[in-house]
């Protein structure tokens, strides 16, 4: 079995005439890692993955891989292994053609393919599904074939387009979950483009944020939701409040937060709803909005008497009775749960 | 269907029918009338060495001008659908501008290129090469020409739109895999351009039979294939009877042939 790579780039940027697609993209992927690059639609990540893949030149920068350059490697020569947006499946081979495809490229001995698909087919959990054609198998078997055809010669990279975007969310969840298992059978570095901010946290070692061709944030899922570089990935993960702090103080009220001015920023399942004043720790006074049933949880809409909107997470069981749209509470957090922008 | 699709239609099925369909049922009573009632112009048809050898050779040309103009086509449509600008623009006109000469333009325009004392022929005297001329024409070899030229641009249309269909990142994944140009080519594209190859095959195959001007121009009454044996039945020999009934079994052959070709073909691109 190939060895998982590291990947390297330094200042990799992508021009397609005016527009810049790619702007000085460094960063190195560890061996075995997964790293998912994550971005709205147009944000370069698509295009970064296919520099990666060498389906395209970078205009500037340099990639290594496992410290030795190869920007100037054909796609053909990296041989890494490669999941489509719509899986690129042979229409017209089987699915057991299919995984074999590149084990024939390789020139392998016809008993070394049939063995190895047949331990990919077991892999990807395909067992009774091989002799079909794409067009008779299910978006997650056509999935699963793609998966088990791009790890069939054991690459050292598996690079992954959007893989499951055709698929629905209880697919989804699933197909997330194998391919966790496969990252940790196979030991590969996979490379993995979602603009689905739930699957890059629930999947990755790491997530690199991508936003107007530049690289945003590269960190642990954690600390990306946690601890946002900028405004721009605060935002683009989950729901988060922002709260302008001045002298130390919001809308008048002291407040404890890391910085004295700047904005303050809590998500918004660190944010408490109380009825009362609380005597100590940060609050804000506010007015309730709206009330949305989520069941276990309740999203509470408010607005501050300064006018800046707050969005809470409550369990629905702490939620005090009553509590009706133009009731005047209070957000309150604990000070180590904000971050200044 | 409803009513309104039946008044758009309406004027079109008349013509098909008026123009077609009743002269048909005319010669289908002529081939079972003439020159006495009954099917003895089947048995000739069917037995008579002059009357197969032609039905042969019409089938041994056409098969031999389908293999050639869908090779021509697909390399045509090649660079058409996935060829450079330049090339691309080329292809285009290779293309259209067949299409705006008149067939009989163009056979006469082979006779001059191909005849013994054609352009051809002369400058190859003329360089040495040869000494007495090539016999390109007035036999089966110029009529396949005549005829390869023709039908190319037939060729291409379902060939193109099937390559059109291909996507693209089926391609690049088999680039991906480590595959070949070549490899990629004969084991990636052509499979998936199958339904397009057996649709031109089919439109190819079909045209050929039934043509008349090219084979009577460049084959010179020496390569007679059916169209013009009908032909020559009806005008130039009393044999009204005789010709109905070859013109039925060409019209049944081709049906034959149409319905089990579309079988293959929605099978191929299912």
């Amino acid at each position: 079995m190939t060895q998982a790579a590291e990947i390297g780039a330094t200042g990799i940027g992508k021009q397609f005439g005016q527009f810049t697609a790619l702007a000085d993209i460094t960063l190195t992927i560890a061996r075995g890692e997964f790293l998912t690059l994550l971005g709205p639609s147009g944000s370069g990540k698509t295009t970064f993955l296919m520099v990666l893949s060498g389906f395209e030149a970078p205009s500037s920068g340099r990639l290594t891989l496992n410290g030795t350059d190869m920007t100037d490697l054909a796609a053909e020569r990296r041989g890494f292994g490669m999941v489509f947006q719509g899986y690129a499946l042979f229409p017209h081979m089987t699915a057991e053609e299919n995984i074999a495809f590149p084990l024939k490229v390789q020139g392998r001995t016809a008993a070394e393919v049939k063995r190895r698909v047949d331990e990919m087919i077991g892999m990807v959990g395909l067992g009774g599904h091989g002799h079909k054609r794409p067009s008779g198998l299910s978006g997650g078997q056509q999935q699963r074939v793609a998966l088990a055809r791009a790890l069939a010669y054991a690459p050292p990279v598996l690079l992954l387009d959007e893989p499951f975007s055709a698929l629905d969310k209880n697919l989804r969840g699933q197909m997330q979950d194998e391919m966790r298992r496969l990252h940790r059978e196979t030991g590969t570095t996979f490379v993995f483009v979602t603009h689905d901010q739930e699957e890059a946290l629930a999947l990755s070692s790491r997530v690199a944020i991508f936003d107007k061709g530049r690289l945003q944030q590269l960190a642990p899922p954690r600390e990306v939701y946690e601890r946002p570089a900028n405004r721009f990935v605060a935002e683009f993960l989950g729901d988060i409040n922002i709260l302008p702090v001045k002298g130390g103080r919001i809308e008048g009220r002291a407040v404890q937060a890391p910085g004295a001015t700047g904005d303050l920023a809590i998500r918004p399942e660190y944010m408490a709803l109380a009825l009362a004043q609380p005597e100590d720790g940060n609050a804000v006074a506010a007015t309730l909005n709206d009330l949305t049933y989520l069941g276990a949880e309740t999203r509470l809409s408010l607005v501050t008497s300064g006018g800046v909107p707050i969005v809470l997470h409550q369990q629905t069981s702490d939620l005090p009775a009553g509590l009706a749209p133009g009731a005047s509470v209070w957000a309150t957090w604990a000070p180590g749960h904000g971050f200044l922008l | 269907m409803t009513a309104r699709h039946i008044f758009l239609l309406g004027p079109l099925l008349a013509l098909l029918g008026a123009a077609y369909l009743l002269p048909f049922l005319g010669v289908m009573r002529w081939s079972v009338t003439l020159p006495q009632p009954g099917l003895g112009q089947y048995v000739i048809a069917l037995t008579d060495p002059l009357v197969l050898g032609v039905i042969w050779r019409t089938f041994r040309i056409c098969l031999l001008v389908t293999v050639l103009a869908v090779a021509a086509g697909y390399v045509l449509s090649l660079i058409w659908v996935r060829g450079g600008p330049a090339a691309r623009l080329a292809a285009e006109l290779c293309i259209l501008i067949p299409f705006w000469i008149s067939v009989l333009t163009r056979a006469f325009g082979w006779l001059a290129l191909l005849s013994n004392k054609g352009i051809l022929n002369t400058w190859l005297e003329h360089l040495g090469f040869i000494s007495e001329p090539l016999t390109l024409v007035r036999n089966e070899f110029g009529v396949v020409v005549g005829m390869v030229h023709f039908l190319i641009p037939f060729a291409i249309f379902p060939l193109a739109s099937s390559m059109r269909a291909v996507d693209e990142r089926v391609l690049m994944a088999a680039r991906g895999m480590g595959a070949s140009r070549t490899r990629i080519f004969w084991s990636v594209f052509v499979p998936m351009t199958r339904g397009g190859i057996l649709g031109a095959a089919l439109l190819v195959f079909v045209f050929g039979l039934g043509f008349f001007i090219t084979p009577a121009i460049l084959g010179g009454g020496r390569s007679v294939m059916v169209a013009e044996l009908i032909y020559l039945r009806i005008f130039q020999s009393p044999d009204w009877g005789l010709g109905a009934a070859i013109s039925v079994i060409l019209m049944v052959a081709v049906g034959l042939l149409l319905a089990l070709m579309m079988r293959q073909v929605k099978a191929a691109t299912k």
